[in-house]
């Protein structure tokens, strides 16, 4: 085969038909490759689908054996009890309290961070400081875990000797300082995308670098930063060893932080960790407290959602 | 045709007396990308083996006429042909729906106004349109690439080192690579868009030289926002503004008597 | 300006600027607490695991005695698990990138797709093993298998695959794309030469911070059934017989790292907690040497390729 032959020969569209075979055959491998690649692309829809439809089969079949008003109201959670109990406040509130004192953390540390690295520090120490934080939120939650019961919970019990051993307060402060990164850099990042000429408006009216960055650079990236909160708030809420360890996996319903409780996640866990006999009731309230955990946090992902493409329109 | 010697530069009288072969004619094309009108009603022809220019102001269409000839605007969704780009000898309307657009772009190449080689070596770069082909003899390769290296006068200097990266050339050397690549396909067209408005005065002069050489062999249609460099190089020139083609005619005719006021206006610099 | 207004002034500036002063020490202040913390948990760690990690620790079992047990079943597991979750979203989560940034036309379908990446990223990781229970475990039969493990971390890990691909992908220029299109080569050629071989590091660099998330994930492990005292270890992949690859452990019960680490934290016996410190060791110097590498990935590909 010589040289010539290799090229396409351009003939008349009368087609020479190895010509049109070689282009048919092109187009079916394209196509075929495309479909391929779609199917890949619709993993992530299954995904959602699967998760939507055994978090609702299993719930409706739990909600068959228990009315959704005592779901809602009935203050204790005992179903693995003789005397069995299906209120989920006592879970709710161990998430609501836990996720609270980790915010408390997170939000004003986060916050500072953001801000310090964004408008005040020397470029060398950012670039350190950045990939720190990134290794902080590598840590894996079950290290945390450990970290909060064998050396926050007895710190804390030197201060407060009356701290029983399983409290929401150390677990929702090593999860905030988990959290912080998390914060930080979404923050960050929505601040760095305010345009110089905001600031160098503020600066040209003699404003010190703190007013600026307090009071023209925060509220301009102000919808960057809520959506750094909700993301910080549905980690927190979401969060699973960090509570199971720490706080204790025992349900009970109370705003104080001071107590042991435990969350919709690690009463999951403390499930999936003994029998389960599948279809049991007991089975099923896993998936009715997975229901719930799924709508609370599906709730702040679409509101950090519509406020992340606020923000992107802005700019 | 009467055959007289060919003149270096098509002349007016010389076009008079025996209009060329045409290599392409576009007949009453308009374009739209999504709503917006962006050619309106052109028809014009491209002479085989020669140079036509297609100058302009900014934003009157010449880059969105010249990709259609390579149908670029495919890759892009909401873009809308009407109209057509006949391509000869053999009569096909190279804007038509059922004529691919893959096979179009392997009968017309196009050298982009930023040089835009591939990370790979010199040899690979050059030899990609090859590999796309199907060519996979090596003997083969070699061969076309030292072609098209000579054939774009960039062989000698970069003979001893054809597996190094294209990006260690200089501007001007890159372009000629792409140069390169685009003939290394024996396209039937070339298409320049301002190929060298990235490039200093130096590589400028070797580009334009290159395109004297390329037309003896290669149709060439070009894209240029520099007049003079259309009056240096080209055969033939379109005048375009605002989406329309306000004159088509030999170079000379275009730059030294204009028939249409709009053309000497911006020929004499009265706009821009 | 006279006199005493320039002084008014410059103590009004002065006053103001001292703010400047106090909030960067504040913001060192929140920098310190974290790495204060970072640095205490690790040393901490450090005081109390150290002296368990030995030879013996890394190939014993665990056993009812702490002094004699250890993580042999847990890193084995672990990397199985690994290898798995990598099979499974590396591919998707590559194809699927690829579709969305060079084949994904603007309709309601790949709008619904990118929604769907996006949410899942946000999805709780218990959630996932709510989903593997109900979904792999009894509906798949896979049972309390690796295989059931591995894919429920790879659609766990998928939505960082997925975004890393798309960010390498977009940073490659358009001229390039069109300088490969425009030699007539096809949507494919065009991915496979060019798109895909220019943004390989980029997407390595989402892969491994993927697999570093999923090495510490316990949560959906411990729901689809992970046992937290495992005394032997999977069947081995390759076989000393014909065909020399063998897939039982893909069904094999197993247990990981964090899980093991999960269980002797939970034991009142303060030797176990030993053992925890020893085993969390391991796991952070491999999260963090992971997430290190990927790091140190950027930072090389940012000085690298100059388009």
């Amino acid at each position: 085969m010589n040289a010539r032959t290799d090229t396409v020969k351009l003939a008349a569209p009368r087609a020479v038909s190895p010509r049109l075979a070689r282009r048919a055959l092109r187009h079916a491998r394209e196509r075929a490759i495309e479909a391929l690649l779609f199917c890949a692309a619709l993993v992530s829809v299954a995904v959602t689908t699967g998760i939507v439809v055994i978090l609702v089969s299993e719930s409706l079949a739990f909600f068959e054996h228990v009315s959704l008003w005592r779901f809602l109201t009935d203050t204790q959670w005992t179903p693995l009890f003789s005397d069995a109990h299906y209120g989920i406040l006592p879970l709710l509130s161990g998430t609501l309290v836990s996720s609270a004192v980790a915010l408390a953390v997170a939000i004003p540390l986060g916050t500072i961070i953001a801000i310090y690295l964004s408008e005040f520090s020397p470029h060398a120490l950012r670039e350190v400081a950045k990939p720190f934080l990134e290794l902080l939120g590598g840590v894996p939650t079950i290290v945390y875990g450990y970290f909060a019961l064998l050396f926050v919970t007895p710190l804390l019990q030197k201060i407060y000797p009356g701290l029983p051993g399983f409290n929401l307060l150390s677990a929702g402060i090593v999860m905030g300082i988990m959290i912080i990164p998390y914060v930080s850099s979404v923050s960050e990042d929505a601040m760095r995308a305010v345009p110089m000429s905001l600031r160098e408006g503020a600066y040209a009216m003699g404003a010190t670098r703190f007013q600026t960055a307090l009071g023209v650079v925060t509220p301009a990236a102000f919808s960057g930063i809520a959506a750094a909160y909700i993301l910080g708030i549905s980690r927190a809420v979401g969060e699973t060893m960090i509570v199971a360890v720490a706080a204790g996996m025992q349900p009970n319903l109370t705003w104080n932080p001071l107590e042991p409780a435990a969350t919709i996640t690690a009463y999951i866990v403390q499930v999936a960790l003994g029998d389960l006999p599948h279809g049991s009731i007991a089975y099923q309230t896993i998936f009715a407290a997975g229901l719930t955990l799924a709508l609370v946090t599906l709730f702040f992902n679409v509101i950090g959602h519509m406020l992340r493409k606020r923000f992107r329109q802005a700019y | 045709m009467v055959s007289v010697p060919r003149p270096e530069r098509m002349t007016s009288a010389h076009a008079r007396a025996a209009e060329p072969a045409r290599k392409a004619a576009v007949r009453n094309l308009d374009f739209y990308y999504g709503h917006y009108h962006a050619l309106r009603n052109i028809t014009m022809p491209i002479y085989e083996r020669h140079v036509t220019a297609l100058i302009g102001p900014s934003g009157c269409g010449k880059s969105t006429l010249l990709r259609c000839f390579n149908r670029m605007h495919d890759l892009y969704p909401g873009n809308r042909y009407q109209g057509e780009i006949v391509f000869y000898p053999d009569d096909t309307n190279l804007l038509s729906p059922e004529v691919d657009p893959i096979e179009v772009r392997m009968r017309v190449s196009m050298v982009f106004q930023k040089p835009n080689p591939f990370p790979k070596s010199i040899y690979e770069n050059v030899a990609y349109g090859l590999k796309v082909r199907g060519v996979k003899r090596r003997a083969t390769l070699d061969e076309k690439v030292e072609e098209a290296l000579r054939g774009a006068a960039l062989w000698e200097e970069v003979k001893e080192r054809l597996h190094d990266p294209a990006f260690n050339l200089s501007g001007g050397q890159q372009q000629r690579l792409c140069i390169a690549r685009a003939l290394a396909t024996d396209p039937e067209m070339l298409l320049f868009d301002e190929p060298t408005s990235a490039l200093d005065p130096i590589a400028t002069a070797s580009i334009e030289e290159l395109i004297a050489r390329l037309k003896q062999r290669i149709t060439i249609f070009i894209v240029t926002h520099n007049m003079q460099q259309a009056a240096r190089v080209s055969d033939y020139t379109a005048y375009m503004y605002l989406g329309e083609l306000i004159e088509f005619g030999v170079t000379d005719d275009i730059f030294l008597n204009p028939s249409n006021k709009q053309t000497e206006d911006y020929i004499t610099g009265r706009f821009g | 300006m006279d006199e005493a207004h320039l002084n008014e002034l410059r103590a009004m500036i002065a006053a103001r600027k001292r703010w400047n002063v106090i909030f960067s020490a504040l913001g060192v202040l929140a920098l310190m607490i974290g790495i204060l913390t970072f640095t205490t948990l690790f040393v901490d760690m450090l005081i109390d695991g150290l002296p368990r990690l030995s030879w013996d620790f890394f190939m014993s079992f665990p056993s009812r005695r702490p002094g004699e047990a250890g993580i042999l079943s847990a890193w084995v597991g672990s990397t199985l698990v690994m290898i798995v979750t990598a099979a499974v979203a590396v591919p998707l989560g590559v194809a699927a990138g690829v579709y969305l940034e060079e084949y994904a036309p603007r309709n309601w379908v790949t709008d619904l797709i990118e929604i769907n990446v996006a949410n899942l990223a946000g999805v709780p990781s218990i959630i996932y093993g709510l989903l593997a229970l109900g979904l792999f475990v009894y509906q798949f039969g896979l049972g309390q298998s690796i295989l059931a493990a591995g894919l429920t971390l790879g659609l766990l890990v998928l939505p960082v695959v997925i975004v890393a691909t798309r960010e390498a992908i977009r940073s490659i220029p358009g001229a390039i794309r069109e300088g490969a299109y425009a030699l007539g080569a096809t949507a494919w050629q065009t991915t496979a030469h060019h798109i895909l071989p220019y943004s390989m590091a980029g997407i390595l660099t989402g892969v491994i911070i993927g697999m570093a998330r999923a090495i510490g994930e316990t949560a959906p492990l411990i729901t689809i059934g992970a046992l937290t005292f495992i005394a032997f270890l999977p069947p081995a992949p390759v076989t000393s017989e014909p065909p020399f690859l063998s897939f039982e452990w893909l069904m094999s019960p197993f247990t990981v790292m964090p899980i093991q680490m999960f269980n002797w934290t939970s034991r009142p016996e303060a030797a176990f907690h030993h053992n925890a410190a020893a085993a969390g060791l391991v796991l952070v110097v491999m999260t963090l040497s992971m997430n290190g590498l990927a790091i140190y990935l950027r930072y090389l590909l940012r000085r690298r390729i100059r388009w």
